[in-house]
């Protein structure tokens, strides 16, 4: 059987051009999707930006912006908007990059990818509307037994469909650009981070539609009840491993930025790859991170689980953040860049807005995001953290820090390499990276800070004002969420500025014409080595060497304090 | 330089860099360790969750959590019983909106059997400033066996989302010094172990 027969000969008669900077061949018909994705996710980016912005401003005690029922509201509409719409509206666009420009290839199914898109797009909407009508402030995670209106889950498994048709796509435009022999060998090292991404996500869906569909059934009345306990082992199966999707497409955005900006090649295609593999059997686990405080668990299954299994999974982040800047290193010093231990890093295009925001994201999403979440999902050191700031604190270094500011430097990519337009204002896109990482960090460990003195999430008034009876945290709480709202509003201006840049080089940036010259240049050939696989060879790392034995101290030193915190507890068994 | 030609050496044949493969044994071990930590810790440590917790509807642990508080009753705050079990025995605290109930009055260095439930949503009991913080279900009975190692007033902070009175949801433990001299003889014991 052809591809043809599989998927049909929509896409046959495909029309492309050839990139002046890569020299990949893109299909129309995948460019204008990736388009069309990529300015949906700054759209959803900006409106939930700016719901975040106000959530950190009320949790501000100085500050203490929206009443109590506005400030739920919101908090319900950032997480949908920027958790699940500005990431996966972003990640179809990774997908079809990866696969038909990566491989120069078509497209399958154009029209039905079109398809997925609109009902992202219905489900994205439908999903503003219910929270906005307030009826729906239940939260990003929606446990029962509170109940959101029937369409607020409606929105979120139509958005669901649509991006599992986009998976679709993805897996037939593999299966097409292999049948047409549009590359040679394997598949290269991004595209099967995005493969891993993909697989995952059809896992996430799965998961999401298997409690989703009955909750919104519970909601209309025609089911009498949800098991709370159950709903969450299931949700989080959805919740937890759609940010093991994340982790595998900004992976892969890291790997790539490496690739097209400094020429990198992974040190050895075999351990980049079995990394992503320990992602596809592992992550699914993580369910068991948000279960560890909950009644009933047996201790063996949540050992098990939420360890990834002996923490296998835990152990490609770990692989893929000495492999990614050791590939930057080993083409750094092939460059020329060769004196000291540091000179490649120092050297480093940390004036063009892909590589620093990838280099940020590689930073903050393994010593803060990384640390923290394994810390976080320790079984016992859980109790520590379960439901206060913390775990925010953890997931915006992981989600904001990392992938938020991953996806961002690869905008710089596609600007000028997709929508073909010169990035405007280039000073002002050579600092973005910064402001937003730093704020993104800044208001990840300040969250962090404030749950250890046990500040709780999801919460109007640290004072309690207007509570019967009373409790007063430590000023060193209030300290950290107020630094907490000023780092959101330094990241809330990198934000911006990012959409200010985006939205205005989309409208007015300069069409860029064959022989052109990128303001922001890319590494000579840079492109075959994104599009082909191949190991970089027998390169010396040292200053790899010593970022991850830093790394690896702060990692063993901050996992033990923690335990020293917990033993200083109350008894408990 | 860069311009490299696709390698065609078959992938998964190619040598593993020596940095890689050492990071990848550290990384290795590594797990292992915090792996069988968290088992040890249930052999070494005092602070393990209990996984004892029964199915009960919300209507029968609130007759339970009553007849608790009516038993135990030495005085009432803000029109809330403040319920002071004897050591060892069993101990009811309710969530509900937007309540922890009863107050409680326990004594350093002495155990207690909780028994948490909620009876209409989920909540989240995070005792302050301790920072100990447990999810509770309704429909689930989450029994804990609970020995207090610091005295003074307790604050019970609500940290899961449950509506809009959610930040009013406060309840109280009071944890009295221990009046037998062989209570804080127990608590140094349990410490050592």
């Amino acid at each position: 059987m052809t591809a043809e027969t599989v998927i049909g000969a929509v896409g046959a008669k495909a029309e492309f051009r050839t990139c002046q900077y890569t020299g990949l061949k893109v299909d129309a018909a995948a460019q204008k999707l990736i388009i069309a994705n990529a300015v949906a996710a700054v759209v959803f980016l900006l409106l939930g930006g700016v719901m975040g912005l106000l959530v950190a401003l009320t949790r501000w005690p100085a500050v203490h912006l929206l009443p109590a029922d506005w400030f739920y509201l919101v908090l319900t509409g950032h997480g949908a908007n920027v958790l699940l719409f500005w990431i996966i509206f972003f990640e179809m666009a990774i997908l079809y990059f990866a696969s038909a420009v990566l491989l120069n290839s078509r497209l399958a199914a154009p029209k039905l990818a079109w398809l997925g898109f609109l009902l992202m797009i219905a489900g994205a909407v439908m999903g503003n509307v219910a929270v906005l009508q307030g009826e729906s402030s239940v939260m990003f995670t929606s446990y029962p037994p509170m109940m959101a209106r029937p369409h607020f889950y409606l929105s979120i498994i139509l958005f669901a469909v649509g991006a599992l048709i986009g998976c679709g796509i993805f897996f037939a435009t593999l299966v097409i650009a292999k049948e047409e022999r549009t590359y040679e060998g394997s598949i290269p090292l991004v595209t099967f981070g995005a493969l891993t991404a993909a697989i995952i996500a059809v896992f996430t869906i799965a998961s999401g539609a298997v409690i989703l569909i009955p909750t919104m059934l519970w909601s209309m009345g025609l089911i009498s009840d949800i098991d709370p306990l159950l709903y969450k082992v299931v949700w989080w199966g959805m919740g937890h491993s759609s940010q093991q999707i994340n982790v595998s497409a900004h992976v892969s955005i890291w790997y790539l930025t490496a690739a097209l900006l400094i020429g990198a090649k992974p040190l050895s295609e075999k351990v980049s790859r079995t990394a992503f593999l320990m992602y596809i059997l592992f992550l699914q686990l993580a369910s068991a991170h948000h279960l560890l405080a909950e009644p009933g668990l047996d201790a063996s299954w949540k050992i098990v689980n939420t360890s990834y299994m002996m923490y296998l999974a835990v152990m490609g982040s770990m692989v893929h953040g000495l492999t990614v800047p050791g590939a930057i290193e080993a083409a750094q010093r092939r460059n020329g860049f060769n004196r000291g231990m540091f000179e490649w890093l120092r050297k480093a295009p940390w004036g063009h807005p892909a590589f620093s925001a990838m280099f940020l994201s590689l930073v903050f999403f393994g010593f803060i995001g990384g640390i923290s979440g394994v810390v976080l999902g320790t079984e016992q050191l859980n109790v520590l953290m379960h439901n206060t700031i913390y775990v925010p604190g953890h997931f915006h270094g992981t989600v904001v820090a990392g992938t938020t500011l991953a996806f961002m430097g690869a905008t710089y990519l596609v600007l000028p390499l997709i929508f073909q337009r010169e990035i405007l204002w280039p000073k002002l896109a050579k600092m973005q990276p910064y402001l937003f990482g730093i704020g993104a960090a800044g208001i990840s460990l300040f969250m962090m800070g404030a749950g250890t003195l046990g500040v709780a999430r999801r919460h109007w008034d640290i004072t309690f004002s207007d509570a019967n009876l009373s409790f007063a945290h430590s000023a060193g709480a209030f300290l950290m969420m107020g630094l907490n709202g000023i780092f959101a509003i330094i990241a809330a201006v990198g934000g911006a500025i990012y959409v200010v840049v985006v939205v205005g080089t989309v409208l007015f940036g300069e069409k860029i014409k064959g022989g052109h010259k990128l303001t922001f240049p890319l590494h000579a050939g840079g492109g075959a080595v994104a599009s082909h696989y191949g190991s970089e060879k027998t390169p010396k790392l040292p200053g790899t060497i010593i970022l991850v034995t830093i790394f690896f101290v702060c990692f063993v030193l901050y996992y033990f304090i923690n335990w020293k915190y917990l033993s200083e507890l109350w008894l408990f068994r | 330089m860069a311009v490299t030609p696709p390698d065609k050496r078959i992938w998964w044949n190619e040598p593993i860099e020596r940095v890689e493969l050492v990071w990848i044994v550290i990384a290795f071990l590594w797990g292992l360790f915090m792996f069988f930590f968290m088992i040890a810790w249930h052999f070494i440590g005092q602070q393990n969750l209990s996984s004892e917790a029964y199915r009960i509807a919300p209507s029968a642990f609130e007759e339970k959590v009553d007849a608790f508080a009516k038993k135990h009753q030495v005085r009432e705050e803000k029109g809330i019983p403040v319920a002071k079990p004897p050591a060892g025995s069993d101990v009811y605290i309710l969530g509900r909106l937007w309540q922890w109930w009863p107050i409680l009055e326990l004594e350093k260095g002495q155990s207690y059997r909780i028994h948490l439930s909620s009876i209409d949503w989920q909540h989240g009991f995070s005792l302050q400033p301790t920072n100990i913080n447990i999810q509770v279900h309704p429909g689930y009975e989450h029994v804990i066996s609970l020995t207090p190692t610091q005295s003074g007033e307790f604050g019970i902070i609500c940290n899961e989302f449950c509506g809009i009175g959610h930040h009013t949801m406060i309840g109280k433990i009071y944890v009295t010094e221990p009046k037998k001299a062989e209570a804080g003889q127990r608590l140094a014991d349990g410490g050592k172990q």
